[in-house]
């Protein structure tokens, strides 16, 4: 950015000029790009001391409760080639891409909602007295209904999905231009054209934040729900290596759920840039 | 075509609350716009000159009295009687090409016929080479231009305009005016637009609505016959702002004495 300015402007600056340019906007330095690395060496440094040197004095079982960065370096790698980590990955990625299936039905439902009164008085008191219940307390009615299964799992994260969803896109329809619809109407759309052309279009900005919200929730509720009631997936995998004692497993599959919910939420970002760059440039 | 009829217009908000009184907005508005004829209503704000428009454009319904378009009374909204807006409204998500595009679209005119439509008019309104960009990298000028090409796209019998200049900055808004009268001239349709400038009504209209305070009705109905383009230094267009100035003066004493305005209820 700043490299742009320079060249737009350079034809008419002085060498002076530039030259105090850089020196009032300097690119973020190589010294403060450093200290980021240094915090965390510093941290896994300290980590490794901790697990290798300082705890082996205290009581030679602690190490197998706080496993050194080295070993779960090694977990990882054992569970790379054995494709085991592959396979919980995909369990657990596809439970959340069909439970956000099903709950993308909180798009046209929020839409109907935020658009008629009636429909708003309809269903609103269920959906509020439902939202406040957590999905995971969901878990041992849902254990119960569809026994340790991929479907237990999806219902649970299809709740934590759900409502964040249906609430945004609500407030999506209700925050919606007057004028637009207006617009829309004067140059001849008809009820349907004005629902599908104009509102869901300018929610649809809302509607992602939603989906990107939900999707967290939903990720959350899917360790939850793996935890207890699950034969695949990440969140067995460390319940299940807790029964073993294998705690560097337990970390990897720790390290791999926070990774995966990350790289869920930077494709989303990656989507909604490409898909509504004039969202983006109007809240800029 | 495109001959409106105001009819004995009444318009009456109901209060909030209980102890809230109704609002009349409009009390016995009748004025007939012609064919082909450039029509300004003219008034301080609140003079329910808006919410005439937008009884006119079937945003809202009269309580009283009706508005036809060519005979026919007005229903819901529709492109014969497509609306320019203060704030543009222009549909963020759409390119330039898209937004003047969009009514003939709704009209399931054919897409190579759309386009070619919509570019004939993003031509008349200076837009060349601008087809792909979105409105928020347009300047406020630029937009309006777009919103006046959206709505002259669809052929409406009618153009109606609210205060679709006042967000401008002030060599904006005239060039805009300019650029508003040759398109006038071009394009001869029946437009009604809604100013509180009085310069604005002198310099585009056939005839200036000239409203009264709240309940507002018409207080004066008034030919102007100068050849275009009109400067304002122009001694008849001095003479007629002058004028104009005096009714609205006039209007702004009588509001401040509110039993002679009960008087003449």
């Amino acid at each position: 950015m700043s490299e742009l300015a320079t060249a737009r402007a350079t034809g008419a600056l002085s060498p002076e000029e530039l030259a105090a340019l850089h020196a009032q906007h300097r690119p973020p330095g190589l010294f403060q790009r450093a200290a980021r690395l240094v915090g965390l060496l510093l941290f896994f440094g300290l980590w490794e001391l901790m697990s290798v040197v300082i705890l082996p004095r205290i009581d030679p079982n602690l190490v197998t409760l706080m496993p050194p960065p080295t070993s779960v370096l090694a977990g990882a790698w054992e569970l790379i080639q054995s494709g085991d980590l592959f396979k919980h990955f995909k369990a657990s990625l596809q439970r959340e891409a069909v439970a956000f299936l099903y709950a993308s039905a909180a798009i046209p439902i929020g839409i109907v909602m935020g658009w008629s009164r009636t429909a708003q008085h309809l269903l609103e008191p269920v959906f509020e007295m439902l939202r406040p219940i957590p999905p995971i307390a969901w878990i041992p009615l849902a254990i119960l209904w569809f026994g340790i299964s991929d479907l237990q799992n999806q219902f649970i994260i299809f709740l934590g999905i759900f409502f964040p969803l249906l609430i945004n896109t609500i407030a999506g329809v209700k925050n919606v231009e007057p004028n637009l619809i207006r617009a829309a109407r004067c140059l001849g759309a008809s009820e349907l054209d004005v629902l599908v052309r104009v509102v869901f279009r300018a929610a649809l900005p809302q509607i992602v934040t939603g989906v990107r919200v939900g999707l967290g929730v939903g990720w959350m509720a899917l360790v939850a729900a793996e935890l207890v009631g699950a034969t695949s997936g990440l969140g067995w995998l460390i319940s299940d290596a807790r029964s073993v004692l294998r705690t560097d497993i337990i970390l990897v599959g720790m390290i791999s759920i926070g990774l995966a919910g990350l790289l869920i939420d930077q494709g989303l970002r990656w989507v909604a840039k490409k898909l509504l760059p004039w969202s983006l440039a109007m809240t800029r | 075509m495109g001959v409106l009829d105001v009819r004995s217009v009444v318009k009456i908000y109901p209060g909030h609350g209980a102890g809230d009184d109704p609002v009349k907005a409009l009390a016995d508005v009748s004025f007939t716009v012609r064919e082909n004829e450039f029509c300004s209503i003219l008034g301080h704000s609140g003079c329910g000159k808006t919410t005439l428009l937008n009884i006119m454009a079937g945003f809202d319904a009269a309580t009283l009295g009706e508005i036809t378009l060519d005979g026919r009374p007005i229903g819901k909204p529709g492109w014969e009687r497509a609306m320019i807006f203060q704030d543009y409204a222009l549909f963020p998500w759409l390119t330039v090409l898209g937004n003047v595009g969009f009514g003939l679209d709704m009209k399931r005119v054919p897409a190579a016929e759309r386009e070619a439509i919509a570019k004939r008019q993003i031509a008349l309104v200076g837009l060349n080479g601008f087809e792909h960009r979105y409105p928020h990298q347009l300047s406020g000028g630029m937009r309006q231009r777009v919103a006046i090409a959206r709505a002259l796209a669809v052929d409406p019998s009618v153009l109606l305009m609210d205060e679709p200049f006042a967000a401008l900055d002030a060599q904006n808004r005239s060039m805009l005016q300019d650029e508003m009268v040759r398109i006038f001239m071009e394009q001869r349709k029946t437009m009604v637009l809604v100013t509180h400038s009085i310069e604005e009504a002198i310099k585009l209209s056939d005839r200036i609505i000239v409203m009264t305070r709240r309940p507002g009705r018409v207080k004066a109905d008034i030919e102007v016959r100068m050849s275009r383009p009109r400067a304002e230094e122009d001694p008849e267009f001095v003479a007629l702002k002058a004028r104009i100035r005096d009714l609205i003066h006039d209007e702004f004493d009588l509001s401040e004495a509110p039993a002679a305005a009960a008087a003449t209820r």
